[in-house]
């Protein structure tokens, strides 16, 4: 419609997308559960195994 | 023996993934459910990245499709929200801000999925419209108009346009007030 409720729009969106990358780098700033370090180990562990039998 | 194994990498996405999951799922556990699946998927199908794509991408699209293939089995009316953004409260207050960060999730935490993704994978983590269209499995268009669709409906929720104050910044401000537990996750 107007110039001004363009202009808006545009604020609101830019205010969207910052507080998404706020919400976003909280969540990947979280400290990682230890279950996620265990389960690469034993990942890795099994695959070394795995190929010591072959 | 290769001295590049491409999933010594994995660890390096880890963080990212889950704060992926967290965003789909919205459920603290649900997420680190899926982010464990994927994993064990990318370990055991390792040979299916293609080396020198982008493996955040690739792990994504793991999560999701395992996210909505689990969603499409439960069939929930209504979805299992534990509020994880709420918990996340690690926010200083807006000054300058008339978009308050708590309302703000709790606008985010009702879009539809394909929405909240969208907004997710474009606005949030770096992806381009491309890549997000191909992680989906839909065309660039329908990513933009989705995250269009997000956008316009976050402004509804907050109500953006309107001057008179809304039930939703009484309902965020109970959520907050109610969920104020101390945060040290």
């Amino acid at each position: 419609m107007t110039e001004d409720n363009n202009q808006k729009k545009q604020r609101f969106e830019a205010l969207v997308d910052d507080n998404l990358k706020r919400l976003y780098s909280d969540l990947v700033q979280e400290e990682l559960p230890d279950r996620f370090k265990d389960l690469l180990s034993q990942l890795k562990e099994q695959d070394a195994q795995g190929s010591s039998k072959k | 023996m290769s001295s590049s194994d491409p999933r010594d990498e994995l660890v390096t996405h880890l963080p990212a993934l889950r704060a992926f999951a967290l965003s789909l799922t919205r459920n603290g556990a649900t997420a680190d459910d899926m982010v464990q699946d994927t994993v064990v998927k990318a370990w055991t199908n390792i040979e299916k990245f293609q080396v020198g794509t982008n493996m955040r991408a690739w792990l994504f699209t793991i999560l999701r499709n395992t996210y909505y293939s689990s969603r499409r089995k439960a069939k929930r009316e209504v979805p299992d929200v534990d509020g994880v953004f709420a918990e996340t409260l690690s926010v200083k207050p807006e000054h300058d801000g008339r978009l308050q960060m708590a309302d703000f999730k709790v606008a985010f935490e009702q879009l539809p999925d394909e929405q909240r993704e969208a907004l997710v994978l474009v606005g949030a983590s770096g992806f381009s419209y491309e890549e997000a269209a191909e992680m989906c499995g839909v065309a660039i268009g329908t990513i933009k108009s989705r995250a269009n669709r997000g956008r316009a409906h976050l402004a509804e929720l907050l109500d953006h346009n309107d001057e008179t104050p809304m039930e939703l910044t009484d309902q965020a401000t109970m959520a907050v007030v109610t969920d104020s537990g101390p945060v040290s996750r």
